[in-house]
């Protein structure tokens, strides 16, 4: 019992950053109809610069935090403008392949500016963990969650509270008809991708303290967050943020109870039985973001 | 001009070892690119054909370079509850026949799973399940060895009618086989998408509501695309396994998916000449770029290559440069032109 509630804690605590991977995925995919083969380079790329400013720069590993945020904002931003922006209109098959090809260049290039040693991330946090009755939480993965949940209330409130998020919603809905009433909708999915990616990057500084950050993190964060928005349908905040929590706890539970060699397999279990029983997602696609 | 390409690219491949003379480095080289070419032209009649992206193709490749390589060498494992598979060695040419089977069933299932939605799930399921293969062969240590690698792989032994037995140990001897292989692999290409059932994959590929209203199966065509590209690279998967003789969860990399892809969207997806053309730039590229730089930054290369490519040539050099060229502009074997009556 004690260990199934470890196992619950834990599950919470990895749910959080999978629900901003997940976020950031399906946003990008619902309002730009992009398959982003960057999500798992940008949230490797959020880790080195957390790594850069925290470890190598010896900044505050809170001032580091929104640096790799704003790090991965701007590049999304830069591959939206270069990459994405000449090829609209396009269809889906060819935006996934420039992403893929987006994606190697970035992988290899960290690999070739870091090289493959996998670097640590030095933590502020008292090494004791905080013990709760049976249960032990360490305190950098309290903050981890809690700045996870931080973010995820942030990115709604954006969708859902400002204008930017209105216009957002409009071209979520029918971007022709957003464009008619004066959205600038080339603007919408800069913004867009820019905050998917900020998403990504965030998940990858907050990870990266907790693991190690080395340049093919992402590989697997990129297959966990298709799985998550897969499980929340595509194109779904709420459900990719749901899904990030469901696919946390099935691989807590599978590395506890089944195998620890397995628990990357889970997601694709989830797929699996997603498609079999519910092909459009456990929450039906949404008519509207938020 | 495009009508005899593939007969003066085939001749220049038979007599190329003879004029390379004894370079076991090229010969290597040009293997594993042949290899490779095959798993890309299987990629081609998913992607180019029925405009479906199978992310996870080297799955199906690693499955039939497991398979042929088990088969071969035999195993004894326990299953749990007190059943044990026992299978003593069988000759590798059955391997080779039993790892096309199997990873054509692995293409059906997946298939039937991920073609019950459109949309990207086909890439995702592809993807995700090479992972979880990939898992398999690193934990499933009884069954793969895991890390350590399974060795020792036999090398094909061949019956020849009036020939006798031929074991294909030499690099000379698998570099013809590689070529055979690929030819037939062409050559059934060719056949099946001038077929009826070429035509309704590219009829889904071009408008599935049409298609489907003139009674076209969208589900059993693309799957039954899905069992035959898998079956292809699950023969080129067990090739590699028999040349290299040895085999490690490295094959499932998704690199070289990556490389796979690239090759066919280079060369021309849609193109029965493009994955060729596209194989063998891509795949001796690293040859003529490994004096000059890093494997790192010989990928970043390529990532842009892709890139530029759709930038500039988004249908692939072979239709690019046939419309350089000057003649008629090399579409993608329009659906029309396949029509027996108006073909040839």
């Amino acid at each position: 019992m004690d260990e199934l509630i470890q196992h619950l804690v834990n599950a919470l605590i990895l749910g959080g950053t999978y629900a901003l991977l997940g976020i950031g995925l399906t946003l990008i995919f619902g309002i730009m109809n992009v398959v982003n083969f960057t999500h798992g380079a940008l949230y490797t790329v959020g880790a080195y610069v957390m790594y850069l400013a925290a470890a190598a720069l010896g900044l505050n590993f809170f001032l580091a935090l929104p640096v790799a945020i704003l790090g991965g904002l701007l590049l999304g931003a830069a591959i939206e403008l270069v990459l994405l922006r000449p090829f609209r209109g396009s269809d889906i098959d060819t935006t996934m392949l420039v992403m893929i090809g987006a994606g190697i260049v970035l992988q290899s290039g960290t690999l070739w500016i870091f090289g493959g040693v996998a670097k640590a991330i030095p933590s502020p946090f008292p090494e004791a963990p905080l013990q709760i009755g049976p249960v032990s939480v360490s305190w950098l993965r309290l903050f981890v969650l809690g700045a996870a949940l931080g973010l995820i209330a942030l990115t709604y409130t954006l969708i859902n509270r400002t204008k930017l998020g209105l216009a957002m919603r409009a071209a979520f809905q029918d971007a022709d008809t957003a464009a008619l009433m004066g959205v600038d909708v080339h603007r919408i999915y800069t913004a867009t991708f820019a905050l998917g990616s900020s998403l990504a990057a965030a998940a990858g500084a907050l990870l990266g303290p907790v693991y190690v950050v080395f340049p093919q993190m992402g590989g697997l964060a990129e297959l966990k967050a298709f799985a998550i928005v897969i499980l929340g349908g595509l194109g779904n905040v709420t459900g990719a943020a749901i899904g990030g929590f469901i696919l946390a706890l099935a691989e807590e539970l599978g590395a506890g109870y089944v195998s620890s060699g397995y628990r990357d397999a889970m997601g694709f279990l989830i797929i699996i039985a997603v498609l079999l029983y519910k092909p459009t997602g456990l929450f039906a696609k949404a008519e509207r973001i938020g | 001009m495009s009508r005899l390409l593939p007969f003066a690219l085939l001749a220049g491949l038979v007599v190329l070892p003879l004029a390379l003379g004894p370079n076991p480095y090229l010969l290597n080289a040009l293997i594993v690119t042949g290899i490779l070419t095959i798993g890309a032209m299987s990629l081609n009649l998913l992607l180019g054909f029925t405009g479906q992206l199978s992310l996870g193709h080297i799955a199906f490749f690693g499955i039939g370079a497991y398979v042929s390589a088990l088969t071969s060498l035999g195993f004894d494992v326990d299953l749990g509850f007190g059943i044990r598979a026992v299978h003593e060695p069988w000759p590798a040419a059955l391997g080779f026949l039993l790892a096309t089977v199997a990873a054509g069933a692995c293409g059906y299932l997946i298939g039937r799973l991920s073609f019950r939605v459109r949309g990207a799930y086909f890439v995702i399921v592809t993807i995700s399940f090479a992972e979880v293969v990939r898992l398999v062969a690193l934990n499933w240590v009884e069954l793969t060895q895991g890390p350590l690698a399974l060795t020792n792989i036999p090398a094909i032994t061949l019956g020849l009618p009036g020939l006798g037995m031929w074991t294909l140990k030499t690099k000379l001897q698998n570099y013809y086989l590689v070529l055979g292989v690929g030819t037939l692999c062409y050559l059934a290409i060719a056949r099946l998408v001038g077929s009826r059932f070429g035509r309704a994959m590219r009829g889904l590929k071009e408008n599935e509501p049409l298609a489907l209203s003139v009674g076209i199966n969208a589900t059993r065509t693309l799957t039954v695309a899905a069992v035959i590209s898998a079956a292809m690279a699950g023969a080129a998967g067990s090739l590699y396994a028999h040349y290299l003789r040895i085999i490690d969860p490295d094959v499932f990399l998704f690199a070289t998916t990556v490389s796979m892809v690239i090759m066919v969207v280079a060369g021309g997806k849609g193109t029965l000449m493009g994955p060729v053309v596209g194989g063998l730039i891509f795949g001796l590229l690293p040859v003529a770029l490994r004096p000059v730089m890093a494997p790192e930054a010989q990928w970043i290369v390529y990532g842009v290559v892709l890139i530029v490519i759709l930038f500039v040539m988004p249908r692939g050099i072979v239709p690019g440069l046939a419309v350089l060229l000057g003649g008629r502009p090399a579409r993608a074997v329009p659906v029309l032109e396949a029509n027996p009556a108006v073909q040839r």
